[in-house]
């Protein structure tokens, strides 16, 4: 629908002709010179002048020669008009182009050879070509005192030319200002001006719009040489939109990551967590080799005795407690074909236990869940979208390139609301917003909805009729049902902070009646990188590759509620990777055997496993992902895998064809991505009912379990730099003000948390953000690795 | 909300109580004769109400303040307190005497005003008088009172065909 809509804009703009060197171009009416000239692949220097960004001007290196102009003009901000003659090469065009140079190199420091940006530098290559060979300028350089603008960005401003490129982008994508020019004239310094960190999420991006080397990679820094390195296209996998990216690889070794354009997807940007999260690759605890438990010591072994003894201890598991006493707990970032591989393994057992969805607590929609993909709207028509609703979601964190396509939705003009169990602070503006705790969140989903059905008319499904009936709208909830059923492109959001909910169930059906009966379209931003592969390859419970009706099994949930025998976790640390992680450590305890097939492991892991084979982790594997919109994207191996460590899929084919299964003789990953695809063509997919019980709550304070964006996984968790982020800040427990007050605990004070029997102490922040009725306590991090669910009754009291 | 998206400033926010009830008087005056949505534009204003609230000059933080309460992220602020010369970063005087000595001035004995003036108080051109009276400020452009010249800017008030009596008489007036 967009694209149709942008192609009547391009019908409708005016073109203009030009000549630029001689040469007839033609370009829209209101377009600037560089941008014909970019098109046309005419060289013009420049430092300030950025695609994505507003125009500055304030570089003057893309001075022009245009005809009939007293002066050379700035190729990015002279408008092109009809007739225009415009020289890039002429005398004048020269002299002004090496007037500018010899100024910016004026107080420029002659520190190349120490300068991580040398040979990547935009203003070496210019000086190459358009400086002089001799500096004319004897006097002294100017000086400017360094930064700490946090863990991610080093800062060198004397080399810094002023180009503002990185405050421009963080006052317009980031959307944070968190940059100015500070002084004037010869003494501007550009910086925080305040003695902060850089807290966008997507800070990294500074680094590669800075053309010198004012800006650079933090940890990457004096690590190689530009010239070292190679750059292999992958793709990222710590969120759904499956960001195009280059690895820099020196003999193997990942040693940085950069965006690589993608329109559809990341544009020009990468998020820091796609950005710094190879630093884990390389953690103390990564595993090199095949290692089993002997009467509890850990004995390295090789690949045929590992493969020999997984073998063994899942035929011994079969045979005396049966298939279904088997369990497969997958990480929902894996690939596509190791997805596609493990379920056929799992099924081929006679077993049907395996899923992905660590984070989820409510399954009993799950026969009615379709394998397609989870966006209905595409990310990149996000931005075109006229009014949208985030429900239970940050996507600031959760897909922080997701969150950067609804900012420009709503600095082009578009309506945003939240339905929210805590006061996220966006980069734009909402409105009609209800921020309640956790066991609100469906009464006021169902508030909403019961509007929709007011407003609209389209009297919604009987299965909801349960919880519409106690349902009374507000003046905000029919305010909003307007406003979606007005607009042209509505979008609803449902969010992890949604999926992860006792009820998800309830919020999935809700939310859908609300966006079919607005006609707005229903995105879902499931946990991990490759949830649409592992559901489209059926690693889930009751159905196979493509969605088809499969041998029931048990979900993440059941697999751990009630203890199994045998689990087989991929790669997953179980503190840290379920929902529910005080369960997750007591079912794995009490299992007969515990196989892990994992890149990195923790001490707690190798506790409770009793095999752990090492796995080559996401850039060091091959294979392909499925991101939010459905597109799949394959990669080769960027990096080498530390030691014994294998790729997924090699490692499922050990074990298949050890145990003398069917299916398992692939010879490359082509061969399994032909096997998935010739399944999914031939795929009949079947949708049962949900079956929604009512939503019981306990009188209670109830968790927000948020989860940090940097603990997502093992890769991110063992990220120095990402850890000292303030994104990365968990050890705090948020009251609302007033259940403060009731409670007895004051801003700073320790209170004891418990779930069960599991009890941690934390500090206590009083914040208006947190709605009255919940508590803010981060999971997935160190402090509470062992309480409960993320979201769920808490007991909160003063120590 | 109201609070600009993005904007990380919870604690600027209660820094805003640093604004006395004049200023905050003065900075909403500014703010109603913008946009609703285009507060940056009373930030100068702003920072003069805070400048003058605080004897002349004005602090980090206070600078800060006002940015929270104009919803602006705090490096807007301390973007103008950096560029214009109008604003003290540093402690001054009760008054702010700033002779002008550019061009048109400086031909017409402006070198000798300044000369007396310092040696009447006692400090170089940027410096304050001991006792917190006097602040001589260095005056950076045109003051744009060439038709006077030789002239100065005292405490926002022009003097023009400076001679030394003239200069005698307004510092001897400034308590």
């Amino acid at each position: 629908m967009s694209a149709k809509v942008e192609h009547d804009v391009e019908q409708a703009v005016e073109m203009v002709n030009i000549e630029v060197n001689g040469v007839k171009l033609e370009a829209p009416k209101g377009s600037m010179i560089i941008e014909a000239t970019d098109k046309a692949g005419i060289e013009i220097p420049r430092f300030c002048y950025h695609p994505k960004l507003s125009i500055a001007a304030n570089c003057r290196m893309c001075l022009v020669d245009v005809e009939k102009m007293p002066k050379p003009m700035p190729a990015c901000a002279t408008p092109v008009m009809e007739g225009m003659k415009v020289y890039t090469d002429s005398r004048r065009a020269m002299d002004a182009q090496h007037g500018v140079m010899e100024f910016l190199l004026i107080n420029h420091p002659l520190d190349c050879p120490i300068c991580d940006q040398g040979g990547e530098c935009e203003l070496q290559d210019q000086a190459m070509g358009y400086g002089r060979s001799v500096s004319r300028f004897s006097e002294r350089k100017r000086v400017v005192k360094d930064k700490n603008v946090g863990p991610l960005v080093q800062t060198e401003m004397t080399r810094c030319i002023h180009c503002t490129r990185c405050v421009r982008f963080l006052e317009e994508i980031a959307g944070t200002s968190e940059m100015g020019g500070a002084g004037r004239g010869d003494r501007v310094e550009i910086g925080t001006c305040v003695e902060n960190s850089i807290n966008s999420e997507l800070s990294g991006n500074i680094i590669d719009l800075c053309p010198v080397g004012a800006l650079t990679n933090k940890p990457f820094r004096f690590a190689a040489r530009a010239w070292e390195l190679v750059a292999v296209p992958s793709v990222a996998v710590h969120d759904g939109v499956g960001s195009s990216l280059f690895h820099h690889v020196r003999r193997g070794q990942v040693l940085r990551s950069v965006p690589r354009e993608n329109e559809a997807t990341n544009e020009t940007w990468l998020s820091d967590r796609d950005r710094y999260s190879c630093i884990g690759l390389y953690a103390d605890d990564r595993v090199t080799a095949p290692q089993v438990k002997e009467n509890g010591e850990w004995k390295t072994v090789s690949w045929n005795e590992a493969a020999q003894t997984v073998a063994r201890i899942l035929k011994d598991s079969i045979e005396t407690r049966g298939p279904q006493q088997l369990g497969l707990l997958m990480s929902p970032s894996a690939t596509t074909e190791e997805y596609f591989l493990a379920q056929r393994l799992a099924r081929q057992l006679g077993c049907g236990n395996i899923d992905h969805r660590l984070r989820e607590q409510d399954f009993s929609d799950d026969l009615a869940r379709s394998a397609s993909a989870p966006f209905e709207m595409k990310i990149a028509d996000i931005e075109h979208s006229d009014a949208i609703l985030l429900l239970g979601s940050n996507p600031r964190e959760e897909a922080p390139l997701v969150g950067h396509r609804i900012r420009k939705a709503w600095k082009s003009g578009a309506a945003i609301s939240v339905i929210n169990p805590l006061d996220w602070k966006f980069t734009f503006e909402t409105s009609l917003d209800a921020i309640v705790a956790p066991q609100y969140l469906v009464g006021e989903l169902a508030a909403l909805a019961a509007a929709v059905e007011k407003v609209s008319g389209k009297a919604a499904p009987d299965q909801l009729r349960s919880v519409l009936n106690g349902a009374e709208s507000g003046e905000n909830h029919d305010g909003l049902a307007h406003r979606l059923l007005t607009a042209g492109r509505g979008l609803v959001v449902l969010g992890q902070a949604g999926l992860s909910h006792p009820d998800a169930a309830w919020l999935r059906s809700l939310a859908a009646y609300i966006a079919a009966a607005t006609g707005s379209s229903l995105n879902l931003l499931p946990h991990g990188g490759n949830a649409t592969g592992a559901r489209l390859a059926g690693a889930v419970p009751n159905r196979g590759p493509g969605g088809v009706e499969a041998p029931s099994g048990l979900n993440a949930a059941q697999m751990l509620e009630t203890p199994i025998d045998c689990y087989l976790l991929w790669n997953i640390e179980p503190d840290y990777d379920i929902d529910n992680p005080a369960r997750a450590m007591s079912a794995l305890q009490q299992a007969g055997s515990v196989i892990s097939i994992v890149s990195h492991a923790s001490e707690t892991l190798r506790e409770v496993s009793d095999v752990i084979l090492p796995l080559a982790s996401q850039p060091e594997s091959e294979g392909s992902v499925v991101n939010l919109d459905g597109s799949v994207i394959n990669f080769k191996a960027a990096g080498k895998a530390p030691g014994e460590a294998r790729p997924g899929w090699k490692i499922l084919r050990r074990l298949g064809s050890e145990m003398g299964l069917d299916g398992f003789g692939q010879v490359s990953i082509e061969n399994v991505m032909e096997e998935l695809r010739t399944d999914l063509d031939s795929a009949d997919p079947v949708a049962g009912e949900p079956e929604l019980a009512q939503p019981v709550y306990e009188n209670s304070l109830y968790r927000m379990g948020e989860l940090p964006m940097y603990s997502i996984d093992a890769l991110c968790r063992r990220s120095g730099p990402l850890q000292q982020t303030e994104q990365a800040r968990s050890a705090f427990l948020g009251l609302n003000p007033q259940d403060a007050t009731r409670l007895g605990l004051a801003d700073h004070a320790m209170a004891r948390v418990g779930q069960g029997e599991k009890q941690v102490e934390v500090e206590v922040q009083v914040s208006d953000r947190v709605p009255a009725g919940g508590v803010w306590l981060r999971c997935a991090t160190p402090v509470t690795r062992e309480l409960g669910s993320a979201v769920a009754p808490i007991a909160v009291e003063v120590t | 909300m109201s609070t600009r998206p993005g904007t990380n400033n919870d604690e600027i926010e209660n820094g805003a109580a640093m604004l006395t009830e004049e200023t905050r008087k003065t900075i909403d005056h500014w703010v109603s004769k913008f946009p609703e949505d285009k507060k940056r534009s009373a930030l100068i204003q702003s920072l003069i109400a805070a400048q003058d609230q605080n004897g002349g000059w004005i602090t980090r933080d206070l600078a800060e303040a006002v940015a929270g309460y104009l919803d602006l992220p705090p490096v807007w602020a301390h973007e103008v307190v950096s560029f214009y010369s109008m604003f003290f970063t540093e402690p001054v005087g009760r008054h702010k005497v700033n002779i002008c000595t550019n061009i048109s001035c400086w031909l017409n004995g402006a070198e000798e005003v300044v000369g007396h003036a310092e040696k009447k108080l006692g400090v170089k051109m940027g410096g304050t008088t001991v006792d917190g009276r006097i602040t001589l400020v260095r005056e950076e452009e045109c003051l744009a009172g060439c038709c006077g010249a030789p002239m100065a800017v005292v405490d926002g008030h022009y003097h023009e065909k400076l001679d030394l009596q003239k200069l005698d008489a307004i510092l001897d007036g400034l308590e």
